[in-house]
């Protein structure tokens, strides 16, 4: 009988899946819930009221604007990185063939493939040897490293879609090779570009457990909030933190897929 | 006709010299794409996992402190101490929990939307499951560390429900059990769980979007009862999907460090064992033993995986 | 005069392979010119090194006699139309045509007037809004074709250009390029399978295969007169005689070729001769039909018009044909 196939799923199924649904979204809803209680030294279940003071204390706190700032300028800067060194290594990997193309897939996908802390001590050891003090740009670097691959994934997807005679078509008609860039390759791969900075910056701007090694004094937005986590000052405050992370990282994701929505992988699993 | 000359001068310039020179010199051109990710990849990156794995064969001189750098194995001989061998095997069997335990919730959710869901439903199973994969990794965290609080929403439904008892009776099982949940085993199991959920959903949902309605119809043809085509063609097929999802949910928690600090009884991790030994305790080479472990182990698992053909279907 | 495109010598190697053989080639300026051969036969990459998208490994390419080897294809003034078309998905038709003119930054205005009566010439005036994706296969052919003559390059290019389109499609482009052809006065060059197509569009045919040109001529030449029995095999379908068969009636030992509806084909009635053979298979084609006789042992195509009354299968038939109709080929 064809129950299954013609006709839509089985209840079991149904509720099972809705039940999942469900269990992925309750957490982050329940979170902007907290952000308005009134109860400041526990997770009072229910809350006794509801305010919007903590919105106002939030503002008002340094060290929260001092972290914020940093994490945009973190994760702007490692985007562009990888923008450049991703882009790169696609145009290089779909265009030709050469020696060792598959290793350089394979590389690029180590930084995010292998355990945070395994990629966090390699690059701590590596600024140690190089004596390299932790800076902002030590924080840059560790990004940009594991940030490559998700700009690399988009842009290699979309160099496969694209007609290898366009690049000869544009160089039959007059254009060199810059022109060609800038006249039919850049317009060509430009959402994919685009959604792949997004998630890098994305990646960037939540990622704790590389910066903590890469980072000296800094805090990063983060490495603000494992400090609260383990060491809680202001409970609401921290939860509206949080639902402002979270809503922050909701409209890239957005984005990056209405920008490849057809047909291209989606390169949410690179992460 | 056109009157100009058949070959036409360049640019000129440097965008011009360059260009010809890269049309001459394909691979110089090539060469020079690859080489600013090459030297930082290649070189720094692996260059630096070398070194790290390098120490594992060093070890710490116990008057000193500092690290002798002659090979030995005694580092690694360590490892089989048994306060050390406890961290690895407690690590070991949560990952296969939660590894498991994913594959249960995910299974439902990622067979419903890659068959029956259309359209807007689709967008919305989709986003529903790159929200929290795209969410803040310590926001989630956070956010289960409210919900298993004493105080928190668990609680309040076993107390709406009359049935407090039960949660006592569930944390008051030996080992697992703790002084509230967000204290507890089960708590770092929900918590794993739920973080590493969406890498069990993608690739399942990506599998079994392969595979072709007609093969279930097929079956269905044949006289198949919906139990035996699940078993003998969904599953099988879906199985590539399972695989990879696993080993994400398989070696994240192996290596996970944070999650047990926040929501846990206090028993340490791999993870947890291998940030205080290379920070405060400075004992490198002992860190270094320990990361090799998780490599090892999913080394293992892959292996095993392919040999038992759970990547024949790719 | 200069030729418009002129190899000497070219030989185009990927590592063991020959994909060109030493390959010497004049095309008269103006002119039509078919490259014809199968696939792998060097004539696509003939047409690459014209244009510049591959370099000789040995010889010497002119056009117009300037030294072209060495020179990038943005600097030939030779354009392609290729066969998947090629066209800039992210532009409209009406800018995928102008290209080459903004790349020389040609004002805006001039840029497009000149656009839109390259696409009047091939017929597409008016669809310069649309995308390349709204178009049909025809359509985004003819854009192609706009694209590469708004220039007016010295030689234009073509990788079989009508591969793509049906039948019918493919005979009225057939009319249309020629026509376009001479409206330009541009040496056009373009690469085909497709015997008929050689046959019917081009002034001069040039057959490849495996890497040389077997024969340069009029398609009437290659037609007729056959230089090799691959030549003879692949334009037009032809029966290639044996040795033995062509020295019992011409008394020579050597291949040739005669084409089929060269043969005359009478019912035999009871007469018998040497010249008498048995209906194998018989095809109504429509204009013509066509006959596979067996010839004391030999099986030979023979095409009639539809019009004369032939036998059915396992008739006896006697067949006859002039003496010049049996093309001499390369000895035995």
């Amino acid at each position: 009988m064809r129950s299954e196939a013609g006709n839509g799923a089985s209840w079991p199924l149904k509720l099972a899946a809705g039940a999942g649904i469900a269990f992925l979204l309750l957490p982050l809803l329940l979170i902007f819930v907290y952000a308005f209680t009134t109860e400041e030294k526990s997770f009072q279940w229910p809350p006794p009221g509801l305010t919007l003071k903590w919105f106002a204390v939030a503002w008002g706190r340094v060290d929260i604007w001092q972290a914020l700032t940093l994490s945009v300028q973190v994760a702007s800067i490692s985007t562009l990185f990888a923008l450049i060194l991703g882009t790169l290594c696609a145009a290089a990997v779909s265009r030709s063939k050469f020696f060792g193309r598959e290793v350089i897939s394979l590389l690029v996908i180590l930084p995010i493939a292998l355990p945070g802390i395994i990629t966090g001590i390699a690059l701590r050891s590596a600024f140690n040897l190089f004596e390299i003090p932790p800076s902002f740009w030590t924080i840059v670097l560790g990004h940009a490293t594991f940030c490559i691959v998700v700009v690399y994934n988009n842009a290699v997807a979309r160099f496969r879609r694209t007609s290898g005679s366009l690049v000869e078509a544009s160089m039959d008609l007059g254009a060199d090779g810059f022109q060609t860039f800038r006249h039919v390759i850049l317009p060509n791969i430009g959402t994919a570009l685009l959604a792949g900075g997004m998630l890098a910056f994305a990646l960037s701007f939540d990622e704790v457990i590389v910066t903590t090694f890469t980072a000296g004094q800094q805090q990063t937005l983060p490495l603000w909030m494992l400090e609260e986590l383990i060491r809680p000052r202001q409970r609401p405050v921290t939860n509206v933190v949080a639902m402002f992370v979270v809503l922050v990282t909701f409209l890239p994701i957005l984005a990056a897929y209405y920008l490849t929505r057809d047909g291209d992988t989606v390169s949410g699993m690179g992460k | 006709m056109s009157s100009e000359a058949a070959v036409l001068p360049g640019r000129g310039g440097i965008f011009g010299g360059l260009s010809d020179l890269f049309w001459r010199q394909p691979k110089l051109f090539v060469f020079l794409l690859l080489t600013p990710a090459a030297l930082w990849l290649g070189i720094v990156y692996l260059g630096s996992l070398f070194t790290l794995l390098l120490q594992s064969f060093f070890h710490i001189d116990d008057f000193s402190g500092l690290v002798v750098r002659e090979f030995t194995l005694a580092t690694y001989a360590e490892l089989f101490k048994p306060q050390n061998l406890d961290v690895i095997v407690r690590t070991v069997v949560m990952s296969a929990l939660v590894t498991l335990g994913s594959i249960v919730v995910a299974f439902p959710i990622a067979y419903y939307a890659a068959r029956y869901a259309k359209g807007r439903w689709k967008a919305v199973f989709y986003l529903a499951v790159m929200l929290p994969l795209w969410s803040s990794y310590l926001v989630k965290v956070y956010a289960w560390k409210l919900i298993l609080a004493k105080e928190g929403i668990v609680g309040w439904v076993f107390e709406q429900l009359h049935i407090t008892p039960a949660l006592d009776a569930i944390l008051a099982i030996p080992v697992i059990g703790g002084n509230s949940l967000s204290f507890s085993f089960i708590g770092t199991f929900l918590v794993f769980l739920y973080i590493w959920l969406p890498y069990m959903i993608l690739p399942i949902q990506a599998a079994v979007e392969r595979v072709p309605v007609n093969l279930i119809d097929a079956a269905a043809d044949l006289g198949a009862p919906p139990v035996t085509i699940f078993r003998h063609v969904i599953f099988p097929l879906a199985l590539p999907g399972i695989v990879a999802g696993s080993i994400f949910t398989f070696s994240l928690t192996l290596g996970d460090y944070i999650i047990p600090q926040i929501v846990g009884n206090g028993r340490l991790f791999i993870g947890q064992v291998v940030y205080t030994q290379q920070g405060t305790a400075g004992n490198i080479p002992l860190a270094a033993a320990f990361t090799v472990v998780p490599v090892v182990i999913m080394g293992l698992y892959l292996w095993g995986a392919r040999k038992a053909g759970a990547f024949d279907a790719l | 005069m200069n030729s418009a495109v002129s190899l000497q010598k070219v030989s185009r190697h990927f590592g063991m392979v020959k994909a060109m053989d030493e390959v010497d080639l004049e095309i008269v300026p103006g002119e039509f010119f078919a490259m014809l051969g199968p696939s792998g036969s060097g004539k696509t990459t003939c047409l690459r090194l014209i244009a510049g998208f591959e370099q000789p490994t040995s010889g010497h390419i002119e056009i117009f006699g300037e030294t072209a080897e060495g020179v990038p294809p943005y600097r030939r003034n030779v354009n392609t139309v290729f066969q998947d078309y090629a066209l800039f998905p992210h532009l409209n038709v009406l800018d995928n045509v102008a290209f080459s003119l903004m790349l020389k930054k040609v004002p805006r205005v001039i840029r497009r007037k000149k656009a839109e009566e390259a696409l009047d010439m091939v017929r597409l005036g008016g669809y310069g809004n649309r995308k390349p994706g709204q178009l049909s296969g025809g359509q985004r052919q003819r854009v192609a074709l706009a694209r590469a003559i708004v220039n007016q390059p010295k030689v234009l290019l073509l990788d079989e250009p009508l591969g793509a389109l049906d039948l019918k499609l493919r005979e009225s482009m057939q009319d249309e390029l020629k026509a376009l052809q001479k409206a330009l006065g541009i040496t056009f060059v373009f690469v085909t399978h497709d015997q008929g197509e050689a046959l019917s569009m081009a002034d001069r045919v040039a057959v490849f295969s495996d890497g040389k040109v077997q024969q340069i001529g009029t398609p009437e030449d290659i037609y007729k007169r056959p230089q090799s029995r691959f030549v003879a095999d692949f334009v037009g379908s032809s029966n290639v005689l044996s040795p033995e068969f062509v020295y019992s009636i011409v008394g020579e030992r050597r291949w040739a070729s005669l084409r089929p509806e060269a043969i005359h084909v009478m019912a035999s009635g009871n007469n018998v001769s040497r010249m008498t053979g048995t209906i194998i298979s018989r095809s109504y084609l429509g204009p013509t039909i066509r006959l596979l006789i067996d010839l004391n042992g030999t099986q030979l195509h023979a095409s009639v018009p539809s019009t004369e009354i032939m036998p059915g299968e396992g008739q006896k038939v006697t067949l006859g044909f002039a003496k010049d109709a049996i093309h001499l080929m390369e000895p035995a």
